[in-house]
């Protein structure tokens, strides 16, 4: 259960590029939940993510995840309950390490990391057999440097790695917009599998409306920093790729009109 | 051939600090020229407690401590208070050069006649092989004294290197190679990534003053100029060894840095003895990591003009 209550994130502040991508911003995400979030370029969605992942910590506001108040919390220490794949393929695993050693890092996610051995045989093993449901015959070259592949056979293995411990929360950050089209929609594949076994709470941020009418069962729309639209249920269900576009329009036109109206406002004013 | 053993004895104790700069340069892609204050801090440590008369091992393992620290410090000025890492090196480093003053007391000490760890290869070699004994090495009698020396030096360089390479393939050595490679993704799989770089230049820094503790027993004095060049020095060692080895095994990468050291100090010893200026030695040294640096850069580039044609 994610509960996140009038959160606040400005860039910049106090200079002229000042960005207020966070205005008061309440979202509350039931166990199991699979959100896709949808917005304009700049609208807030991935400040949204990285707030709650941690990149930055918010101005104000709270964030509560599974009980747990994380609002204040360093990124490092919400990894413990927190699964990421970023929409860069290379950022998601560590080029130079091997396949066994990346996900052997992932096994370790959030937990103490001692002196103990950090590729025993029999963790191997295990990773071996997870990687061969992947489908994608990289289990015969786990000591292939991962740089080696391509983005999408990275973006695969992040995926893997940000679920492996069955996270609270799933956090996909446009994580197939560097994709093909065809990469890109094995990768949604294997995301649905693995949200839909695992049963994990998801936020998945796309630029894809198709993405977000086929997948989950609640669709946020923002923009400038707020959210806009929330649909869940059957009228999400109901939710087709044009009824999006067309909201979409919408919010456009309202801003065009601000933008003009303030025009006008200061040309008879000032 | 004294000479030939004299070079990889110095080569052996110098894969120390190659190895330091291997895990700054390599594996965390900080150019960290602590070193060159800690390769210093390492030796007069070590000079002022043998001549205050410590026991040599302890004194040699304050040393690493040494360097622990010195590094420990460059890692927090750039983590904790984001200052560019080549500027946290310069400013410990400068720093390190009066703590050394400090803790030599006056600018070169000496060690003659002191109880090092080298007087004690000296005593093992006297009690195995006799006072004074030589042995013959393919047709050259060589001293045994020296010949011993050489193997503790092998023996302690191989150790360091092992645990090096153990460390490394622990769960939070390879959270630390990790670090290095992309700090991004390891944060995200809950690694405090700032207390691994502080960790990692302290680890390196200690390899590099434990090499400076070493050199300075075995020459006989600690001078707090003999950091002078140490990062160049150590970059070149681990250059050669990638270019020896070019593999990214760990194990061959580390065995590449050692190797490195040993032939590049034989490199050296030899074109000292063709009659180069020594003066010239770092205008050399700096000019080869030049051309190991931009060489590889601009063979693609050739390369990829021919292509097309």
């Amino acid at each position: 259960m994610l509960e996140i209550s009038n959160l606040y994130k400005s860039f910049n502040t106090g200079t002229i590029n000042e960005v207020n991508a966070l205005q008061d911003v309440s979202l509350s995400v039931g166990d199991g939940s699979f959100v896709c979030v949808l917005g304009t370029n700049g609208s807030g969605k991935s400040t949204l993510l990285n707030a709650i992942a941690g990149t930055f910590i918010s101005d104000a506001g709270t964030i509560i995840l599974n009980g747990r108040n994380i609002t204040r919390l360093p990124e490092h220490k919400r990894a413990c309950q927190i699964g990421r794949v970023f929409q860069n393929p290379f950022s998601g695993t560590a080029p130079g390490m091997s396949i066994s050693e990346n996900l052997a890092l992932a096994a370790k996610r959030g937990k103490k990391r001692g002196l103990g051995w950090g590729l025993p045989v029999s963790v191997v093993r295990d990773l071996k057999s997870r990687v061969k449901a992947l489908n994608m015959g990289l289990e015969e070259r786990m000591n292939t440097q991962i740089g080696k592949l391509s983005g999408g056979q990275r973006q695969a293995l992040t995926l893997l790695m940000a679920s492996w411990l069955k996270p609270d929360l799933l956090l996909l950050d446009e994580h197939t917009a560097a994709l093909d089209p065809t990469t890109a929609g094995k990768v949604i594949e294997m995301t649905k599998q693995i949200v839909t076994d695992y049963k994990l709470t998801t936020l998945m941020v796309t630029h894809s409306m198709q993405q977000a009418v086929n997948l989950g069962n609640r669709i946020i729309m923002m923009h400038q920093g707020k959210i806009k639209y929330d649909f869940s249920g059957e009228e999400k269900n109901k939710m087709k790729v044009p009824d999006l576009l067309s909201l979409f329009d919408e919010l456009r036109r309202k801003d065009q009109i601000d933008a003009g109206e303030a025009l006008l406002l200061s040309a008879k004013h000032v | 051939m004294t000479l030939l053993i004299g070079s990889i004895t110095i080569g052996l104790i110098l894969a120390l600090l190659a190895l330091g700069i291997f895990i700054s340069f390599r594996i965390f892609n900080f150019p960290d020229i602590t070193a060159e204050g800690s390769f210093t801090f390492g030796a007069a440590i070590t000079a002022s407690l043998i001549v205050a008369g410590a026991n040599p091992a302890v004194a040699t393992l304050l040393a690493f401590a040494g360097g622990l620290l010195a590094g420990s410090t460059t890692g927090l000025i750039h983590t904790r208070f984001k200052i560019n890492p080549l500027l946290s090196g310069i400013l410990v480093m400068t720093a390190l050069y009066s703590v050394n003053l400090y803790v030599m007391g006056k600018s070169n000490v000496p060690l003659l006649s002191r109880n090092t760890l080298f007087t004690w290869f000296e005593k093992f070699s006297n009690i195995i092989s006799g006072k004074d004994a030589t042995v013959n090495l393919i047709g050259w009698s060589v001293p045994a004294r020296d010949l011993w020396t050489l193997i503790f030096c092998l023996l302690i360089t191989v150790a360091f290197s092992l645990l090096l390479l153990w460390f490394f393939r622990t769960n939070i050595g390879t959270a630390m190679r990790a670090t290095g490679d992309n700090d991004q993704m390891i944060r995200a799989l809950g690694v405090n990534t700032k207390g691994m770089i502080i960790s990692g230049v302290a680890l390196s820094n200690g390899f590099i003053a434990l090499a400076g503790s070493m050199l300075a027993q075995f020459q006989g004095f600690a001078d707090v100029q003999m950091g002078i060049g140490m990062l160049v020095w150590g970059l070149a060692s681990v250059i050669i060894g990638e270019a020896l080895i070019s593999d990214n095994k760990l194990g061959l990468v580390i065995a590449g840095a050692v190797i490195g050291a040993v032939l590049f100090r034989l490199l050296v010893a030899i074109a000292l003895r063709w009659g180069m200026n020594p003066n010239n030695l770092k205008l050399i040294t700096a000019a080869f990591v030049f051309l190991a640096l931009v060489l590889p850069g601009f063979m693609k580039q050739t390369k990829k003009i021919k292509l097309p044609g």
